[in-house]
């Protein structure tokens, strides 16, 4: 499925339904989309009322953003901005959109969203967030989260964010995310009944933590340093993007001083007060102008960030590979040391060192039955354990197999985001250069006639 | 040709060369006598034509290089300087050539400093040879402008590039600081050789003309230090007695010159900075370019949009460098000029002023005074034909002048639209040209929409 996000009016094509019963329901959704392909097309029809609306087109967009002040957890007045999230659906048959949902959201909950999706879909490269605070600042923009400007792009990264999700063939289908758009009250408590709080893995939350991984699959591995780089190199672009952009103000802002000196000049001059006079105006045309090519070229910056914070959630799912790869070693390794007790116990030999050996040497040996005992006890826990591997191993390469899907997905998505990036860019040059051409040549022309 | 060249000679003439005949070094303009009618101006230049060929022996012979000798009655006819201002837009008609090239650098134990090369090359009888080479460095420069000064003190001399600029300098000598000045000496001396007036000035000759050893000692030869020191003296104490009636057409003048030196001075500091941001941007865009190619490195699909984007920020960067460097060539240094120019036109209305100063104060003596009325009254007579021939000379050297101007201004700025115009057309090619080949690229690949403009 192409993504197109960049388009606010864009539509959503209805993915194949699945029973949505669990919040697990994300997980299996993908292990069983593999499995059954399009077999469901059309099977969820009319079975749950929530999954109606998937059958339909549906628009998204975050159409406004309001400045509000209230009380805190801490009963303390803030001000924070609200956004309004407008849901359309749209018929089939007329193309009419109808406006179904439309409520108010801050960022505080666009990112408990996320967070509970990272969660439920650790095999998924979930969509990024518009970054928390202004960074990658030029002078001219204020770093306050207050600016219109910043609450502006803001508005658009949410509203992008929405639409990633809602075009994702797997997140599309999440309850909560539908919830989202939908249920206006209490949708803060219907998220934590999830349980998806304890559900989190807080080894996931330690950034740096690296887990003595033995074998992990190399395409993580490679994918992990794939994503430094990426960070690494979008970064350092966009700070040096920012600083031509406070270059290029300068040079152009400078200019406009000419427009006065000459306006003042041509007072005194008989034949050259004219074309002084209107050379001058050209030039504060040419001054004025960088503003609007720059605020195009926030765009293109947060088109670029975007992508410098999908590094972060490419990361994440290496991260849940380590993870999982880690316990199947360590439950391996367990389950490996068991074995070995066990024999021993049967066969009486003493290969490793335990405390158990230790306490029996010194305290004397156990007797048969004790032994019989510790051995059966032993068995089971080799039985449980194996089992426990095979799941586990099942689980990893489900795991595995289903995140390099949505990684293939992913890297398409990118490739052709970022192609298109980079072509706006070059037209957005291209219309400063033909902007500058004609003012120069208006300019040139009232310089000539005096 | 002829009647020029006779007018010319009868100007030149009439210069007083720093008084090498002892003359009174209180004059600043030759006196005409008692006659200050045209009529005559027109005979005594007339009068020259039968003795033409003495005037070709003349300028041949070395030894009657001192022009004072011949005629110091020879006037500075402003008849004949309106007549030349009507030639000299002829190009044809420029018949002395000179650079200014070479720096070299000498070191004594006094001090350090650097010579240029001049070379002049001329077709005029009154030069020995068509072609000079001598060295000079920058105080025989304010040497020379020193004494044109002198002996025009109502003419516009042109200015001397600064002696050296304090500001954001680390070391006097730096590689820019020496090309910028020996521009601006070139431009010097040809505009006193453009000048119809100041082209024919003895000294103007000796500068660009002697070997060292015979320039130092032209050099020696002038009004003693302390003669120079109590004309100083006498001109501050005119010039504070203010000027009672300045003529309108000077005030006019003098308004315009002082609106016209705070606006210049604005265009430099702007253009300056301007150059400045210029140099600034052009220093990030060259980290820019490359982060591209970084990247290309670890995106399989994206090498040649990546590679692509980082050619024309390259390219880009070069054509704001080439942007820089014309305006370092033309418009900074034509303004710069005009900056030192409006300084200089300040001076001679002041000179004027105190020409008239003079006059008037010998005017007010003669009203209170009753001794001496004699010689008061031929004192006024002398000062009243000083200030006219004064008045005339800055009359017409001011049309000249501000002609000039207008010329060089619109020919520097169209020159600065001229390199933006072509800067922005540079970009816009390459740009377009990375358009196209992701376009093609994009139409091969997939059945995708054309991309969208923001």
């Amino acid at each position: 499925m192409e993504q197109a996000p960049r388009d606010p009016e864009r539509q959503l094509q209805p993915a194949p339904l699945e029973p949505l019963g669990h919040p697990d329901a994300g997980l299996q959704a993908a292990v069983g989309e593999e499995a059954e392909g399009a077999r469901d097309e059309g099977s969820g029809e009319g079975t749950m009322t929530e999954n109606n609306f998937w059958l339909k087109k549906i628009e998204i967009s975050v159409s406004e953003a309001e400045k509000r002040t209230g009380r805190n957890a801490m009963n303390m007045q803030e001000t924070y901005t609200a956004y309004l999230i407008e849901t359309r659906s749209v018929e089939h048959t007329d193309g009419q959109s109808v406006l179904t949902d439309s409520l108010w959201r801050r960022y505080s909950e666009f990112e408990l969203l996320r967070n509970y999706l990272l969660v439920y879909y650790p095999h998924i490269v979930v969509p990024p967030l518009p970054e928390k605070r202004a960074e990658f600042v030029w002078h001219k923009l204020s770093a306050d989260n207050m600016d219109p400007d910043f609450v502006e792009r803001r508005r658009i990264g949410l509203e992008n964010f929405l639409l990633r999700v809602a075009s994702h063939p797997i997140l599309c289908r999440d309850k909560i995310f539908y919830s989202f758009l939908t249920q206006e009250g209490n949708w803060k408590e219907t998220v934590n009944e999830t349980g998806f709080q304890l559900k989190a893995d807080s080894r996931l939350k330690a950034l740096n933590a690296t887990f003595r991984v033995k074998n992990p699959d190399k395409r993580f591995t490679e994918l992990k340093h794939y994503s430094d780089e990426l960070q690494s190199v979008i970064s350092h672009l966009l700070r040096v993007r920012a600083r031509v952009a406070d270059r290029l103000y300068g040079v152009y802002k400078v200019h406009g001083n000419y427009g006065r000196v000459f306006s003042e000049w041509s007072a005194i001059e008989k034949e050259m007060g004219d074309g002084l006079q209107s050379a001058g105006h050209h030039m504060d045309v040419y001054a004025s102008s960088i503003d609007d090519i720059l605020e195009d070229e926030e765009h293109y910056a947060d088109q670029l960030k975007e992508y410098l914070f999908y590094a972060e959630a490419l990361r994440a799912v290496c991260r849940k590979h380590e993870l999982m790869q880690y316990d199947l070693e360590m439950a391996a390794q367990d389950l490996a040391s068991k074995k070995q007790q066990c024999e021993e116990l049967a066969t009486g030999t003493v290969r490793t060192f335990s405390l158990k050996g230790m306490t029996t040497k010194l305290f004397g040996q156990e007797t048969p039955e004790q032994r019989e005992a510790r051995i059966k006890v032993l068995e089971e826990q080799i039985n449980e354990g194996e089992q426990q591997l095979k799941s586990k191993n099942l689980e990893g390469r489900e795991f595995v197999k289903n995140a390099w899907a949505d990684i293939e997905r992913f890297k398409e998505q990118k490739n052709h985001d970022l192609k298109e990036a980079l072509i706006s860019y070059a037209v957005m040059q291209i219309s400063m250069c033909k902007k500058g051409i004609q003012v120069w040549t208006n300019a040139k022309e009232c310089f000539s006639k005096m | 040709m002829e009647g020029e060249r006779l007018a010319s000679q009868a100007r030149s003439s009439g210069l007083p060369a720093g008084g090498a005949t002892g003359e009174s070094p209180g004059v600043d303009a030759p006196l005409l006598g008692s006659s200050g009618s045209s009529a005559l101006l027109q005979a005594e230049v007339l009068d020259l034509d039968e003795d033409e060929d003495d005037l070709e022996v003349f300028s041949k012979d070395a030894s009657l290089m001192d022009m004072n000798s011949f005629s110091p009655m020879m006037p500075t006819s402003p008849l004949s300087m309106i007549n030349q201002v009507k030639f000299e837009d002829e190009p044809d008609l420029k018949d002395l050539f000179i650079t200014v090239d070479e720096p070299e650098s000498h070191v004594t134990t006094i001090e350090t400093f650097i010579t240029y090369r001049i070379i002049t090359k001329t077709s005029r009888g009154e030069f020995d040879s068509s072609e000079f080479e001598v060295r000079r460095r920058y105080q025989d420069f304010l040497w020379l402008k020193g004494k044109l000064e002198e002996a025009h003190p109502t003419l516009i001399i042109p200015p001397l590039p600064e002696k050296f600029i304090v500001k954001g300098m680390v070391e006097r000598f730096n590689d820019d600081f020496i090309e910028t000045r020996r521009k601006a000496l070139q431009k010097f001396l040809n505009r006193i050789a453009d000048h119809p007036t100041l082209t024919f000035n003895e000294d103007f000759k000796v500068f660009l003309t002697a070997q060292a050893w015979e320039l130092s000692s032209h050099k020696k030869q002038g009004p003693g230090l302390l003669s120079r020191m109590g004309q100083t003296v006498r001109a501050v104490t005119l010039s504070m007695r203010g000027v009672k009636s300045r003529p309108e057409e000077f005030m006019e003048m003098n308004n315009f010159i002082e609106i016209f030196s705070q606006k210049i001075n604005l265009i430099d500091k702007i253009s300056q900075r301007i150059y400045k941001e210029e140099r600034e941007y052009s220093d990030e865009m060259k980290e820019y370019g490359p982060i591209h190619v970084l990247w290309s490195a670890s995106e399989e699909d994206l090498v040649d949009s990546l590679k692509g984007v980082a050619r024309c920020l390259d390219q880009c960067c070069q054509a704001t460098e080439k942007r820089m460097s014309g305006l370092s060539e033309a418009l900074l240094p034509a303004v710069h000029e005009y900056v030192l120019y409006s300084e200089m036109v300040m001076g001679v209305m002041k000179r004027r002023d105190q020409i008239q100063a003079e006059l008037d104060s010998k005017v007010e003596a003669l009203t209170y005074k009753k001794a001496d009325t004699d010689l008061l009254t031929e004192e006024i007579g002398k000062l009243e034909d000083k200030v006219e021939c004064a008045n005339n000379a800055l009359k017409a050297d001011w049309e000249r002048w501000k002609h000039n101007m207008q010329n060089d201004i619109k020919s520097a700025f169209t020159d600065m639209a001229e390199e933006n115009i072509h800067y922005y057309e540079q970009c816009l090619a390459t740009w377009e040209s990375f358009l196209a080949s992701q376009t093609d690229l994009h139409m091969e690949e997939t059945s995708e929409d054309k991309p969208e403009s923001h």
